[in-house]
């Protein structure tokens, strides 16, 4: 068992306000930085502010920044943070603070509901099924393993440093567009929204997003760039463009 | 006086796990004005956390399925408590509900030519559950979801409801407060639907969400609603043992399905130990049949680690009481043995269970293509709840309904794995169904304004206290110990007496708990007010487990091992009297329809 300090952030949710907070606890093995946060809670802090749910890195929802990294503190081991040193947690820097911890994630509710919902072609067979190949969903599987966790809309430089919420969907949004897209029943078509609410264009592929997420999704590779390619396809191709004038 | 505001809702939906979210798309399609109040964050309900499956005979993989021998499955894994006629109902209906997800958009895995595939589990004859990997439950959440939110539904997030609020025994609506700001809201609707899952987290290992305080149930009986089978609680075979901190988080089932076995510290399968009388026909004798079951082969039976969840469970214990367990107090569950039988087996592994792997790679340090996982029983769903009308899924509350794990009846003594998903989906659409006709044809009574004050005026009460009362996380840490130890898996009349008392003296210490801070997202307030209903659902719990003096599916008493014919066709049920006090009765259950007994001797 060892004492480890941590430096928490607390405000009540108002603009400007907010400082780090020292609190020292035990650390036994095993233990994650939720389950610190949790005792602190219990023995000093009861009014803590903090979400979290399931505490199995499945529902995405206790992300924050531990030592000035996006990451889900229930998949955070004790273990891994650096001996001797102080552990520090922050809020999600990309949206507004509720309080201490927690914060203001409903921009991504209010984007979601804003992309076109899925929209499948008449059923395959009689009884009203489809058939689909294992080979055809690997990679919408992929994309469907997100749990909305948002670190990737906390990480990306779009949001996180323009604030650009209401012009750029993010990453997020990108890789569910990207699961509506690529599924093979799907017959919607949202490459224009792509092109312009969704504002694509301003992701310029420094795959942070990649990187932070907590289910290993290949955002940038598997979801942006085919997306982009399919953008600029249908809107942006020369020989295309000079048979549409002849439409 | 403190303030509140109101909101009128032809239907309130309270909970948007899978229950809650299908109840609410059907009411919405039909036509009637519907608020769901959730109380995490939409999609983060406890059924992200589904792992195997859900079950449904669509016979995509065996075509001797059928939805009789679904029934059939679940009657014995129930030991026969089961309301039958939703057990009938579950197995009829839940192949639409599966092939509905997949027109709003759920990607489930295939089978070679293209159809939903299935894979094995335990208690049911054929592969019988539809699944994409093992994150099942996420792919079905986010898919409601996701049609959910075109609906036209209005979604409350971060909302806890405090009390349902009735009017001469019929519904009016319900009472709550937002995290984010700590302020009051009235929902007045004519019908109300509780969706809010389970109770894992009264008990201190426990696979459940933060979530599951069994606040529903709690919710439900206050109003005046009958409760049944609240002895029965599902004790998972596997969770995690180690490292301490995720202790009781689930392994699943599927790791079993896809051909892991159980084996004690010499080495022994100990499952081939003890295999129940009534499942003798259909357990494979040897480990070459088990194996060549797990492989698809239609003419092997399956192995005995795919017995149900409450006879896997007790075994475990077995093991673990009579010395034979691994260092952690576990016992060795090994997947990664399938290598002397596949050659691919690492990447067959991470293929068909990510999570498992993830999950122990990144919080035990263990590779599970390489090393056994150490796994014991944990806390993971109770079968009783809110008894309902099987066809509408009604309480006995007027205008009140109840779905998915807080509603009682599907699963009798025990559920099968698989189980529970197809539950939410086939009897959240019925909640939602039946609520919306019932909205169309009644109106509401308005809610009594003395009522809302009084609830207000407790609900804040824990603030007057501030400094001097009793520290509610610890108040709900003792009873988490107390429940672990005393109400457990295995049980008996003088720890179950003994439990009773700590949850008279809990109730005093309740009265005296405070907080600090404001309202704002304060999770020593939100606890406070959490605290009763998780009182109320741990006594009910050991009450009914007191009455009922016979061992039977996930109610262990050792004190009375065998089953007994008496119990055998009773059900225990619960209900507030009169003067506030918790009312025992044993009621008879209703003779089974002989069309459906038949089908169940043609199965034996």
């Amino acid at each position: 068992m060892t004492k480890v300090t941590f430096k928490i952030w607390r405000s009540n949710g108002s603009p400007g306000d907010g400082k780090f907070q020292d609190y020292e606890t035990d650390i036994t093995e095993g233990m994650v930085v939720l389950d610190a946060v949790h005792q602190i809670q219990a023995e000093s802090a009861s009014d803590l502010a903090v979400r979290w749910n399931c505490k199995a890195g499945k529902c995405g929802s206790c992300s924050a920044e531990i030592n000035g990294r996006p990451r889900l503190m229930c998949m955070t081991r004790m273990g891994d943070m650096p001996e001797g040193k102080p552990v520090m947690i922050q809020p999600m820097k990309s949206f507004p603070v509720i309080r201490d911890l927690v914060t203001d994630v409903s921009v991504n509710f209010r984007t979601k509901k804003k992309i076109k919902k899925f929209k499948p072609r008449p059923p395959d067979a009689p009884d009203g099924t489809w058939r689909m190949a294992q080979s055809d969903i690997d990679r919408v599987q992929e994309f469907r393993k997100c749990i909305e966790c948002f670190l990737c809309q906390d990480v990306c430089h779009v949001l996180r440093e323009h604030n650009l919420h209401e012009e750029f969907v993010g990453p997020r949004h990108l890789v569910y567009t990207a699961a509506l897209e690529m599924h093979p029943l799907d017959v919607e078509d949202r490459r224009g929204d792509l092109k312009d609410e969704g504002g694509i264009g301003f992701c310029n592929i420094t795959k942070c997003c990649t990187t932070v997420c907590p289910e290993n999704i290949t955002i940038t590779d598997n979801a942006i760039i085919p997306l982009k390619e399919r953008v600029v396809d249908k809107y942006y191709d020369p020989i295309m463009r000079f048979f549409r004038i002849f439409k | 006086m403190e303030g509140y505001t109101t909101v009128k809702h032809d239907v309130l939906v309270i909970g948007s796990g899978g229950a809650g979210l299908r109840a609410a798309i059907e009411a919405s399609a039909l036509g009637v004005s519907v608020g769901m109040v959730c109380r995490s964050l939409l999609g983060k309900a406890h059924t992200v956390m589904a792992e195997g499956g859900v079950a449904a005979a669509l016979a995509n993989v065996d075509d001797r399925d059928s939805w009789k021998v679904h029934f059939a499955d679940t009657m014995r894994g129930g030991q026969y408590l089961n309301n039958w006629r939703m057990a009938e109902i579950h197995a009829k209906e839940s192949p639409d509900r599966v092939k509905e997800l997949e027109a709003w958009g759920a990607v489930f895995d295939r089978t070679d030519d293209g159809r939903i595939l299935q894979r094995n589990f335990g208690g049911h004859r054929y592969p019988r559950l539809a699944h994409v990997g093992d994150r099942t439950g996420l792919e079905m959440i986010r898919t409601l979801q996701d049609h959910g939110i075109h609906q036209g539904i209005e979604i409350y997030q971060e909302f806890t409801i405090i009390r349902l609020l009735t009017y001469s025994g019929k519904i009016t609506g319900a009472i709550g407060y937002d995290r984010e700001k700590g302020l009051f809201k009235v929902f007045e609707s004519k019908a109300v639907i509780i969706a809010t899952g389970g109770m894992g987290r009264i008990y201190k290992i426990s696979s459940n969400s933060w979530d599951c305080t069994g606040g529903g149930i709690s919710l439900a009986y206050h109003a005046g609603a009958e409760l049944i089978d609240m002895e029965f609680v599902q004790f998972h075979p596997t969770g995690m043992v180690w490292p301490p901190s995720v202790r009781g988080l689930l392994i699943t089932e599927g790791v079993r399905g896809e051909g892991g076995v159980l084996r004690n510290n010499k080495g022994r399968r100990f499952m081939f130990d003890d295999i129940p009388e009534n499942y003798k026909n259909q357990t494979s004798m040897d480990e070459e049949e088990g194996w060549r079951y797990t492989q698809g082969d239609k003419n092997a039976r399956r192995p005995p680690e795919l017995l149900t969840r409450d006879h896997v469970a007790r075994c475990i214990m077995r093991e673990i009481r009579e010395g034979r367990g691994s260092p952690h107090g576990g016992v060795f569950l090994d997947i990664a043995w399938i290598k002397e039988k596949i050659s691919n087996a690492p990447e067959h592994i991470r293929k068909k269970l990510p999570s498992m792997y993830h999950q122990f790679k990144e919080l035990a340090g263990v590779d599970i293509t390489k090393e056994p996982m150490e796994v014991g029983p944990t806390t993971h769903y109770i079968m009783g709840g809110v008894k309902v009308n099987a066809d509408t899924q009604m309480t006995s509350v007027s205008g009140l309904f109840a779905a998915g794990e807080c509603a009682a009846g599907l699963h009798g003594a025990n559920r099968l794995g698989g189980n529970s998903l197809s539950d939410l989906l086939v009897f959240g659409k019925r909640a939602g169904e039946f609520a919306a006709k019932y909205a169309k044809e009644n109106t509401i009574p308005s809610a009594s304004v003395d009522q809302i004050q009084r609830i207000i005026e407790e609900s804040l009460a824990p603030f007057n206290r501030s400094g001097s009362g009793q520290n509610a996380f610890q108040i709900q840490s003792q009873m988490q110990d107390f429940m672990q130890e005393l109400v457990g898996i295995v049980r008996n009349e003088k720890d179950l007496n003994a439990a009773l008392d700590k949850i008279e003296a809990l109730k005093k210490q309740v009265e005296q708990v405070s907080c600090d801070g404001n309202r704002g997202y304060n999770p020593g307030w939100h606890t406070a007010i959490e605290l009763p209903h998780m009182v109320t659902v741990a006594e009910a719990i050991t009450r009914a487990a007191i009455d009922r003096k016979e061992s039977r599916g996930g109610h262990f008493r050792e004190d009375f091992p065998d089953k007994s014919e008496e119990f055998g066709n009773v059900n225990i049920s619960i209900k507030k009297d009169a003067a506030g006090n918790m009312k025992m009765e044993r009621v008879q259950k209703e003779k089974m329809r002989e069309d459906l007994k038949q089908i169940i001797e043609e199965m034996k």
